[in-house]
Formats: C-alpha cells, structure tokens, sequence
C-alpha cells in the first residue's frame, strides 16, 4: 500500500514529546489530541482519528514491529473489559480535572507554580530547566500538569506495548474509549 | 486457494482502533461507525494478518458459513 500523508504522523507525536523536554509550552499542543478526535467522533460519528492520523498508535505500531520491542502476546482479558476500559477513562478524566484545578490554584494566586512533572500520578521529577518567565506562572503549570499527563501515558503505552501487542495502548486509551463511547451513543439503535 | 474457505470474524470486544484496516493486503476492513470493525467476506481471503496486529485479540480466523 502506498504510504499517504498521514502515515507519518508518528513523527510529530514524537517531537511533541522531545520538544516538551526542552521547552514545556510545547505542552500546549498536546490539546490538539484532546479535541480533535472528540469533535471528529461528534459531527462525524467515527473514530476516523484512531484509524487515519493519530500518530501515538502509529509510534506504538512501529516501536513494536520495526523495531521488535513488543513480545506480542495476547493482552489479558480483563485489560480489555468494558469495566476496565470505562473505568480507566473516569480515573483519567478526575486526573486531568484535579490538574485544571491545580492550574487554577495557582492562576488565582493560591498556590505557587512547581517546576515539576510528576509520572504516573506519583513521581515527582523536578524539572527546572526549562525557562518559565515569558508566560503567567498558571500557563506554565497547566503545561507542566498536561506534559506529565502525556509522559505517563507514553510511559503505560510503552510498558504494554513491551508486554502485549504493539498497540496494547489503544485497547484502554482514555481518548479511544471515549470517541468509540460517543460513537456508540450516536449510533444507538442503528444496524450494524 | 485453500484460504478462500477461511474468514475473518471480530468479536464485540473490538475497540475500533484500526490497526488492522492498516495491515489487510485485500483492503478488506471497515469501520464506518466507530464501534467495531467489519469484514468484508467478498474480499477477505483468511490470511490472518489482521488477527495478528489486533492489540485487543479479537479476531477469529474460522471456517467460512
Ligand atoms: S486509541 Fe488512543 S492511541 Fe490509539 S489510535 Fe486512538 S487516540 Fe490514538
Ligand atoms: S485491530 Fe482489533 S480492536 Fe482494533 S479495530 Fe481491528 S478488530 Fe477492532
Ligand atoms: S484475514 Fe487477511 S484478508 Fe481477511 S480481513 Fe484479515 S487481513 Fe484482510
């Protein structure tokens, strides 16, 4: 098959990830995975976003055949149940509202603004090398809060996709299980 | 060709997410609705390639009904 524009969006999935690391307001862009597959599975009633341009499942796809780094085992039943799935989408979406809340904290002056990353919910990596003076301190910490949201779900990503099959990821991706649940919503009732 | 008698089939489990439209060599996968991939049985020729790539393993290769 002939390679179209859109195979190579894995590319910009991983600049996102290495331009963060030197400067954090590149953070920012990751909203753009947040919205665009939600607004395409709203007016179009599809995942056309999983299945044309996410380059996230396209990097996994290649780490993992390519480049061999996937033992590619069927991924254990209960990872892929609707409990786990809808589940980890609530615990996800608690995370990121506990990370708006933070970033208003600190845009209302309650809190101050930490340099820090914090991976998988629980590490905390300093992370000050980074300028963060051109912006009001909460822009900054919501790109410190969104960019830890984005290495902790690489991170997850990567370790089952070492464990499982190259895209173990997208079986329990919060924006995966999200669009297909609006799709499921819009299509209630329809054949298929 | 023996794997003219094979076909695809996709479990309810499927999370629409693709990977195998990618890899099927008849282009025969669609998922129109966001909810679950559909086979074609006309163009699917049992190969396995896409039961293969499937990160949830829900697709069956089984014998054509
Ligand atoms: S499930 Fe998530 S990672 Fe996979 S293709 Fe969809 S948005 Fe990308
Ligand atoms: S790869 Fe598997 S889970 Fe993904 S759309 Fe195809 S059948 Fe469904
Ligand atoms: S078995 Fe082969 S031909 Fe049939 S849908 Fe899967 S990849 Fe395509």
């Amino acid at each position: 098959m002939k390679k179209q524009w859109n195979d190579y969006l894995y590319i910009i999935s991983a600049l996102y990830l290495i331009l963060g690391f030197f400067n954090i307001m590149f953070a920012w862009l990751g909203l753009l995975c947040f919205s665009i597959p939600i607004i395409i599975s709203i007016v179009k009633g599809n995942k056309a976003y999983c299945n044309k341009y996410c380059g996230r499942g396209q990097l996994f796809q290649i780490l993992g055949t390519k480049f061999k780094l996937s033992r590619n085992k069927d991924i254990p039943k209960f990872l892929r149940s609707k409990w786990f799935r809808y589940g980890f989408l609530a615990f996800f979406m608690i995370m990121f509202i506990n990370m708006l809340f933070n970033t208003y904290l600190v845009f209302s002056n309650v809190k101050d603004m930490k340099e820090v990353v914090t991976l998988l919910w629980t590490f905390k990596l300093p992370w000050n090398w980074v300028s963060t003076d051109m912006f009001s301190p909460w822009v900054y910490q919501f790109a410190f809060g969104f960019y830890s949201i984005m290495l902790t779900s690489t991170v997850l990503g990567l370790i089952t996709m070492v464990l499982f099959k190259p895209r173990s990821w997208c079986v329990y991706c919060p924006m995966g299980t999200m669009t297909q649940g609006i799709c499921r919503i819009k299509h209630r009732g329809d054949e298929f | 060709m023996e794997r003219k008698f094979k076909l695809c089939y996709v479990s309810d489990e499927c999370v629409a997410c693709g990977t195998c439209m990618k890899v099927c060599p008849k282009s025969a996968i669609s998922i129109n609705n966001g909810i679950k991939a559909k086979v074609d049985a006309n163009k699917c020729v049992g190969c396995g390639k896409c039961a293969k790539v499937c990160p949830a393993s829900v697709m069956r290769i089984g014998e054509r009904v």
